[in-house]
């Protein structure tokens, strides 16, 4: 279980960071940029994410970069989670009133800044709780790491499965499990919405 | 701006309009709706490329987008007919937000120039508030606020009033008015002919993307030379 976690919080924050960036690319003023977010998102998000763990674990391999198990679970999981967290802070940003984009600039800011002075920062506070989505959904396509031999919970459930030979508990304890932590996730979640929407 | 052109598909919202305005004037715009004053307005700080033509701020000529256009558009303070507020800052932090960031002024020095403009427009009590907590036309002054911080050559005013409640709209037009008596320079798209009046040195009407006259507010508004503007001011004065 603790794998489970490691996996899925490393990648959520990686997650994160590289999906509002996509996100920024992609409404961005700069052409070859918007191209290059659209391409991130499309092919990641229409690509089964056990081709892709599988694909860059063998890929990897073949041209000898070793980083491990755990390491290559990580990045095949943020960049997949990325395609989602752009598209939802894309739609975040374009629920921001085009006016006040339009007030920064008219201020002097250039468009990065206006970005993550003005728009970001309102655009977060409505896309907390389908973030809050990606994020259980995460915690899911993480059993997938046991594809290529990362023990985490499903794995684990897998082979206690296998060495008991009573697969029904095994795999019912790892129910159990990712319920454990995906119900105080959308818990939390519900709160930082609230406190989002305290302030204005 | 020299012969100034833009287009929305096939609707021509400015044609080849000419306007040049000079360092302390005030220019008020007025025109049916449609006629291209807002666009007019957004050409000027190029939140609206243009089409074809020129639009020169001290000679200069607006650059492409990019960081030397966010220069010059500090420069340009505009004013939004709904406010435009950022709405995840304070009033004070929607004020000192371009002096810190744009002009690279420090925080303490950012405070106490935004609060002397919020006293000046009379809102100094509001400043820790968010704009939602704010009524419309102390927001619109809030605004104002925000755009003087910048210490602007030029101020645009987009419909500032037009969405206030008439009780509102007199202490914006006040401290509008105030700023002209300063010597501000001036592009007030405004139907409120009051401050033209009293404020304006010269009237330019739009109709159809085009300035159809140009003229001193006393003279449009009492003896309106074209057709049009004869027409448009007897249909804005019938209510
Ligand atoms: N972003 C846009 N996309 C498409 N058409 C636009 C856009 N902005 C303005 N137009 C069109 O350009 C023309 C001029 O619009 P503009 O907003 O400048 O008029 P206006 O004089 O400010 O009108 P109003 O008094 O209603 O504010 C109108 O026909 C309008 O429909
Ligand atoms: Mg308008």
């Amino acid at each position: 279980m603790s794998i489970t976690v490691a996996l899925t919080l490393t990648s959520f924050a990686a997650a994160l960071v590289i999906g509002t960036v996509v996100a920024a690319f992609r409404v961005s003023p700069v052409a070859p940029l918007r191209a290059a977010g659209a391409a991130w998102v499309e092919v990641l998000r229409n690509i089964p994410l056990s081709v892709l763990m599988l694909g860059f674990y063998f890929g990897f391999t073949k041209i000898d970069i070793r980083y491990g198990e755990f390491a290559t679970a990580v990045i095949v999981l943020s960049a997949y989670t990325s395609s989602f967290v752009a598209e939802t802070v894309r739609a975040g940003i374009n629920s921001v009133a085009r006016g006040q984009a339009e007030a920064a600039r008219s201020i002097g800011l250039t468009f990065p800044q206006s970005l993550r002075v003005v728009v970001l920062p309102q655009a977060m506070r409505t896309v907390v709780a389908p973030l809050g989505s990606v994020f259980i959904a995460l915690i899911k396509n993480s059993s997938l790491a046991g594809l290529i031999a990362v023990v985490e919970l499903t794995d684990m459930a897998d082979r206690i499965s296998f060495d008991t030979a009573r697969p029904i508990p095994a795999f019912l304890g790892a129910a159990v499990g990712y319920l454990l932590l995906a119900l105080p996730s959308g818990a939390v979640v519900g709160l930082l919405e609230r406190r989002a929407a305290i302030k204005r | 701006m020299e012969k100034v052109s833009k287009s929305f598909g096939p609707v021509k919202a400015l044609q080849e309009v000419d306007l040049s305005v000079e360092r302390g004037e005030v220019v008020v715009v007025v025109g049916p709706s449609g006629s291209g004053k807002s666009t007019l307005c957004r050409c000027i700080n190029r939140l609206e490329p243009v089409d074809s033509g020129t639009v020169m701020i001290d000679g200069v000529p607006l650059p492409e987008e990019g960081k030397a256009l966010a220069k010059l558009r500090a420069d340009v303070g505009m004013v939004f007919q709904s406010f435009n507020l950022f709405a995840h800052k304070t009033v004070l932090e929607n004020v000192t937000l371009g002096p810190t960031k744009v002009r690279g002024l420090s925080r303490s020095e950012a405070r106490q120039r935004a609060m002397e403009l919020l006293r000046r427009v009379g809102i100094d009590d509001k400043a820790d508030r968010y704009p939602a907590e704010l009524s419309g036309g102390q927001q619109q002054r809030a605004a104002i606020a925000r755009a003087l911080a910048m210490e602007p050559k030029l101020m645009l005013f987009d419909e500032p009033t037009s969405a206030l409640d008439p009780e509102m709209i007199k202490e914006v037009l006040d401290v509008m008015t105030e700023l002209a008596s300063e010597g501000k320079t001036m592009v007030v798209v405004s139907h409120e002919m009051g401050f033209a009046r009293s404020a304006a040195q010269r009237v330019v009407f739009m109709d159809d993307g085009r300035i159809v006259e140009v003229a001193p507010p006393d003279r449009f508004f009492s003896d309106p030379q074209s057709e049009r503007a004869k027409d448009f001011l007897s249909k804005i004065l019938a209510h």
